[in-house]
């Protein structure tokens, strides 16, 4: 949904990591949304009451609308999360399941 | 970080924006012990994120109001690291009246409880919600979130988008965009027509104040770069093949439409008030910017004797006026402290006061002039007022004709509010759109009650915090 202008792709590291079990990569410096976003992601979980798709609204930890599921544990918000490499990162799909 | 290097300190800031920076900054100039705990990586706040070290930090993009002012204040805030411990990546979930403060420590799971001989808060302002129908949709997403996407990580929309809605980030973001090579494709301009008429009483006043210097010139540049639709009076969005459609409307003209990528809304924004009224401080309503802010008294004192309030979280004044509010909410502090004299308090503060009230004079103008029409700020019945519990229009607009009064009695009847937002997605609409239905003021239908944990934080991290045996035994009734 977004694109890296050509000196800011430029300029930083290349992180690996997965999403949705794919191999894919993000920049140092990205928030896990940043990194999806930039990526093409426009959804990036199913909410919990309707089970429509929704992406990220705010950016700044306020919306909630970009839980995901990182390495295992639901519910973060990925507009908060530095994007590290290795991460498994997950579409969230309803509620946070238990035990994840 | 597992633990916090004090478990007590003399003043406690929340929050690392303009107010924030400033107020640690001010308090750092007596032998106080100060912490600022922040949701953030790094300082800055949302209006100056990255101007340190963003890649788009030399101002090129973003601006010399971001890249000197941003970048100055910034650094000069990292300059305090042996006075004030700076804990980023924090969030503040708990504050109460005996001054304790509960927050979550990045990257190990835990959480701390930290007592305050001073609380002051600088946790700035929010966005608006902009409740009409298909705000909810991928593809759709706030003015200020591109913006932060731009700071932070320099990226912009991909491919064709526009941008709806009224206040002056709209059109500082249209103009950044085009700077960087990418302008909107099209700008829908909500900005009420009588508007103009009321704050034109309010234009000799502003065109005095700095923001004229600031603003002119950047509404100038941004009409010309992008295509520009005034006189928006209500608008949809739909989900189409190749992105949302936009459907819009203008007086008694017909229904007008176009296909968009991604389309950015921003109808102003509030004070962030969550962690004060979980506090309990007192709120009034604020008729100029049509939201609620706690009550202050001239230096930033809350109805909760301690907590102190700095910046937009006390009313919308901007970056400049924030920093300022700051430094006289610090030297407030600092005087019950007694760690300044009551006379030093007041010597100090009186230039910063004459500065901000140079700022202030602009805002009646900005006010009035993007204060969003009426039917914006209700949620329409097929629009959801409640991002969370997906609550439309239609159910709070019912449920107020059934007798609900106000917005707590609606967490009850309908969740809303009590999502993982806590409200601050819908805490505005649900309110107005109860006083719509009811034919009341927004002040009489009141705001939401908000509780701790304001901020998500879990049974893990809470049952982490160190607990005193004679606490253990009182729970376990050993």
């Amino acid at each position: 949904m977004f694109r890296r202008l050509p000196d800011a792709a430029a300029a930083a590291r290349e992180l690996p990591f997965t999403l949705d079990g794919e191999p894919v990569s993000g920049r140092e410096g990205d928030t896990v949304a940043a990194a999806l976003l930039a990526l093409g992601r426009r959804a990036f979980r199913r909410t919990a009451v309707s089970g429509a798709e929704r992406g990220p609204w705010c950016l700044m930890g306020v919306c909630h609308d970009c839980l995901v599921t990182i390495d295992g544990a639901g519910n973060a918000q990925s507009c908060l999360v530095p994007l590290r490499a290795g991460m498994a990162v997950e579409t969230q799909r309803g509620r946070r399941e238990v035990g994840r | 970080m597992t633990a916090l290097p004090r478990d007590a300190y003399d003043v406690v800031v929340v929050g690392a924006g303009p107010a924030g920076m400033a107020a640690a900054a001010e308090a750092a100039t007596a032998r106080v012990s100060v912490l600022v705990a922040d949701d953030n990586p790094a300082a800055g706040g949302q209006v100056w994120r990255a101007a340190a070290a963003g890649p788009l930090a030399d101002g090129r993009v973003l601006g010399k109001d971001y890249a000197a002012g941003g970048g100055a204040a910034t650094r000069a805030f990292a300059g305090l690291a042996g006075a004030v411990d700076h804990l980023p990546r924090a969030q503040v979930w708990h504050l109460d009246d005996r001054l304790e403060l509960g927050l979550t420590l990045p990257d190990c799971g835990g959480a701390a409880v930290v007592r305050a001989g001073r609380v002051v808060l600088a946790t700035g302002a929010l966005e608006r919600p902009v409740p009409v129908p298909g705000w909810t949709l991928p593809g759709l997403m706030s003015v200020g979130a591109a913006q932060t996407a731009l700071k932070a990580h320099g990226m912009v929309p991909d491919g064709r988008y526009a941008l709806a809605g009224c206040g002056p980030l709209l059109w500082l973001y249209a103009a950044q965009a085009a700077a960087a090579g990418a302008p909107p494709a099209l700008v829908l301009d909500t900005t009420p027509r009588e508007n103009r008429r009321v704050a034109a009483r309010h234009l000799p006043a502003f065109l005095l104040s700095p923001y004229a210097r600031k603003g002119l010139p950047l509404l100038l540049r941004a009409r010309r770069a992008v295509p520009v639709v005034a006189g928006v009076d209500g608008f949809r969005i739909e989900r189409a093949s190749g992105g949302v459609r936009l459907f819009w409307t203008r007086g008694q003209r017909g229904e007008d439409s176009a296909t968009f990528a991604a389309v950015l809304l921003h109808h102003g924004v509030t004070p962030n008030l969550n962690l004060a009224v979980a506090a309990g401080c007192g709120l009034g309503w604020q008729e100029a910017n049509a939201c609620f802010a706690p009550r202050t008294d001239c230096w930033g004192r809350t109805t909760v004797p301690g907590v102190l309030l700095a910046g937009d979280g006390a009313g919308i004044a901007g970056a400049e006026a924030a920093a300022l509010s700051g430094r006289i909410a610090a030297l407030a502090a600092l005087a019950d402290l007694r760690a300044v004299s009551e006379a030093e308090r007041d010597g100090r503060a009186a230039p910063f006061r004459a500065e901000r009230a140079r700022w202030l004079r602009g805002r009646p103008f900005l006010d009035t002039l993007y204060r969003p029409a009426p039917r914006f700020r209700s949620a329409a019945p097929d629009a959801v007022a409640c991002r969370c519990e997906e609550v439309t229009g239609a159910q709070v607009a019912e449920a107020a004709r059934l007798g609900a009064t106000g917005p707590n009695q609606l967490k009850a009847w309908l969740r809303c509010g009590m999502g993982p937002c806590q409200g601050r997605m819908c805490g505005l609409t649900v309110t107005e759109t109860i006083a719509t239905a009811r034919g009341v003021t927004p002040a009489e239908v009141g705001y939401l009650r908000l509780r701790a944990p304001v901020r998500p934080v879990t049974l893990a991290q809470v049952a982490s915090l160190p607990r005193t045996e004679a606490e253990r035994r009182a729970v376990e009734r050993l």
